[in-house]
């Protein structure tokens, strides 16, 4: 059985079909990355997933570890593991970064029956990821993504990835916005977090962030549905011939 | 067959009682319907008020009868008819329950989710419980505590009998008897209230609270509070429950007065959850308060902190007269409106002395099809030079049904003053709340995180415990507005 299922899937925006018969299977300890020109329905895609309002399926079927999606709604998918790092995260004025972490974790520990962490107990995991992530503590007390830099919100994005620990993670253009070495270390972050449990699904445009997250596949996705698939050499293929290339020869 | 002398006698005796009946018959549990001045004085003799205090009511009274119900509010309600309420009831005629199976199930879960104990909550539901060992000890050591320190801290029915010059005094003084219809009416008849005295140089060691007088047991109609810090003096006070109240009378005007002398500090904090009717706002309580302070003294300060998650109508202004040269006065209030609540808060800033300031942050929360509005006068007068003001009200709008209104008055009289006003009105986005159910929180969860997020500069100014109960009161409050 595989982690992630995506069986067929169509999906319509304003009446415009936008995903037309998107199937992946996706197994546990590997890593899927999905390049697309602008237009392709890569954001669409990982709307869907994570269960967006607005982002349903018209047919189609999308399962986790067997079981459907489809059916839950976009806190009960993030709660049995399936986890989104955003493009552009949103600001949450007011609301700070530890509490925030705190509760997105205790939800999921709660689901799984797990204990609970309290504030300190919490506070002091926190702290041991985020400085793996160079993220200071000062910035946890700050407020979510609240004046963050770029390259700071996509570090507290991998930050909540590694303590939320998912089945399944979808990495949205994560290396949009970032320099060199905030792609270092944001890199470094997703790799730790690499297991023989989980799945990684990395949707970008450039071939840039797969010398660092260097994926098992690479899917070619173009006006909403795979068009090619192969290993990471095909990334590279893209790097070279661009993706007008590989869509006219397809 | 002729009446004998007995029964004539006794047909004379009962006659009589009938003219005269509630003023002999002091033992009645409740006056009878209505206002007159002969309830008044009835209050007052079952208070066994000396007579001063008797004469300041009936003045109160007088000038009630010359004035007019206030409609200039956004708020709309039926009129009030005086001559069918109960001006005075005793304590202890509260109908009593056998068990708390007998609550609304409805206020149990609002208890449970506050994390009320058992024992708290038959309290506040009115179950009859034997709870006087635990309250007398605890009050009995509190006290005590006070004592210690020449605080006075005690209904002002006691501190009538027991400090009459400080109440005569002081009364009245930051609130006149005419101020408005509704002091008025409460100078005339109310009922019970704290009386807090803090004298020079003591900064009171605990928080005060409600909860330690002994005769709340009944929720007070027309509360009457009198807090007095003398110089270089330090007090917070605690008003409110975040349990809902429910209460038979439906009117609650209260008044509140506080004065700070020289480098004194009084800190007023209220979390109100009167209980707000129901989804069509029937049957929810009217809370038309009026609180004010006066900075007399050089370097005073006084802070209003509330937040206001109940009642059917919610009418007040907690203000500051700033008279003392370089006095402080500040407002933090947060108010939401949800289902068919309204609300028309705020506060007024009176500058009269020489580089006074005042800090006003409101933050007011609609949904449903409720109407919150935020009412401010900032006055400066030509006397108080160099004088500062900062005004943010922020405004966060949840559904498409609701509204927030802004309605800000500023009356500069001196350019030496600075006056600042700051407004914003948001929503909360689909991408903040997404956001949130991404990372496994419900949409009671986010909300409740985003709300409180924007109410964070007000919550940080409530005692710790308060801001507890207070924040998850205000998630509470707002359940099912979303999604």
């Amino acid at each position: 059985m595989s982690l992630l299922e995506i069986k067929n899937a169509h999906l319509k925006l304003d009446n415009k079909e936008i995903l037309k018969g998107v199937s992946l299977s996706v197994n546990k300890g590997e890593v899927h990355a999905i390049m697309g020109p602008n237009g392709s329905g890569k954001s669409t895609l990982s709307y869907m997933l994570a269960g967006r309002e607005g982002y349903e399926l018209e047919t189609g079927e999308i399962l986790l570890e067997g079981n459907p999606l489809n059916e839950m709604s976009a806190d009960e998918r993030a709660r049995s593991g399936l986890f989104l790092a955003f493009q552009y995260p949103v600001e949450l004025p007011g609301v700070g970064g530890m509490s925030f972490l705190r509760e997105a974790v205790n939800s999921r520990r709660k689901f799984l029956g797990e204990e609970e962490f309290d504030h300190l107990g919490f506070v002091k995991e926190a702290r041991k990821e985020a400085s793996k992530m160079f993220v200071k503590d000062e910035m946890l007390k700050r407020a979510v993504n609240v004046g963050f830099s770029g390259g700071e919100k996509k570090r507290f994005e991998i930050l909540q990835m590694a303590m939320l620990k998912p089945k399944v993670s979808i990495l949205d253009e994560t290396d949009s916005g970032l320099d060199v070495d905030a792609l270092k270390i944001v890199s470094e972050g997703v790799n730790a977090q690499r297991n023989k449990e989980n799945a990684i699904v990395v949707i970008t445009h450039y071939q840039r962030l797969l010398d660092y997250i260097v994926p098992d596949f690479v899917h070619i996705l173009s006006d909403g549905a795979i068009i090619k698939s192969g290993g990471p050499e095909l990334a590279l293929e893209v790097e070279k011939n661009g993706y007008a290339g590989l869509i006219n020869a397809a | 067959m002729v009446a004998t002398q007995e029964t004539i006698d006794k047909v004379k005796e009962v006659s009589q009682s009938y003219k005269y009946g509630f003023v002999t018959n002091l033992e009645a549990e409740k006056a009878p319907l209505g206002l007159n001045e002969d309830i008044v004085k009835f209050i007052s003799k079952k208070k066994k008020e000396p007579n001063w205090l008797l004469e300041w009511r009936l003045k109160a009274y007088k000038k009630w009868l010359t004035m007019k119900q206030p409609k200039w509010a956004m708020v709309d309600f039926p009129e009030i008819n005086f001559q069918d309420i109960y001006f005075y009831s005793a304590p202890k005629t509260k109908p009593k329950l056998n068990s708390l199976d007998e609550v609304d199930p409805e206020l149990l879960k609002t208890y449970e989710k506050l994390g009320i104990p058992i024992k708290e909550q038959e309290m506040l539901a009115g179950v009859a419980v034997d709870y006087v060992f635990d309250s007398v000890s605890v009050a009995t050591t509190f006290r005590e505590k006070l004592e210690k320190e020449g605080i006075i801290f005690c209904p002002i029915s006691e501190a009538v009998h027991y400090y009459p010059e400080l109440v005569k005094k002081y009364i009245g003084s930051v609130i006149p008897v005419g101020d408005n219809y509704y002091a008025a009416l409460n100078s005339a008849v109310f009922t019970d209230g704290s009386f807090v005295y803090i004298p020079k140089g003591v900064r009171c060691p605990m928080e005060l609270s409600t909860y330690f007088r002994i005769n709340e047991q009944n929720s007070g109609q027309f509360e009457r509070t009198l807090i007095i810090a003398e110089d270089d003096s330090y007090v917070s006070y605690l008003e409110g429950c975040t349990a809902p109240q429910r209460d038979e009378n439906q009117l609650h005007a209260a008044v509140v007065e506080l004065i700070a002398m020289d480098n004194a500090e009084i800190k007023y904090s209220t979390v109100q959850n009167w209980y707000p009717g129901d989804k069509d706002g029937k049957g929810g309580i009217y809370n038309f308060v009026t609180k004010r302070g006066n900075c007399l003294g050089k370097r005073s300060k006084i802070s209003w902190t509330q937040v206001e998650t109940g009642s059917a109508i919610t009418w007040k202004y907690p203000s500051c007269v700033l008279r003392g040269d370089e006095s402080v006065g500040e407002f933090y209030s947060v108010a939401v409106a949800n289902n068919a609540q309204q609300a028309d808060t705020g506060t007024k800033m009176i500058h009269i002395g020489k580089n006074t300031k005042s800090t006003i942050i409101s933050k007011g929360i609609s949904a449903g099809k409720a109407q919150n509005t935020y009412r401010g006068q900032v006055q400066i007068q030509k006397s108080a030079s160099g004088s500062r003001n900062f005004t943010q009200c922020d405004s966060l709008l949840i559904g498409d049904k609701c509204g927030a209104h802004t309605v800000p008055y500023i009356n500069q009289f001196t350019p030496s003053a600075r006056v600042e006003h700051e407004a914003t009105t948001s929503k909360i986005s689909e991408d903040q709340l997404f956001y949130c159910l991404q990372r496994g929180l419900d949409t009671e969860q986010a909300t409740s995180l985003i709300v409180n997020g924007f109410c964070k500069e007000v919550m940080k100014e409530l005692p710790m415990e308060f801001a507890v109960e207070a924040q998850k009161l205000i998630g509470i409050s707002l359940e099912g507005s979303v999604g």
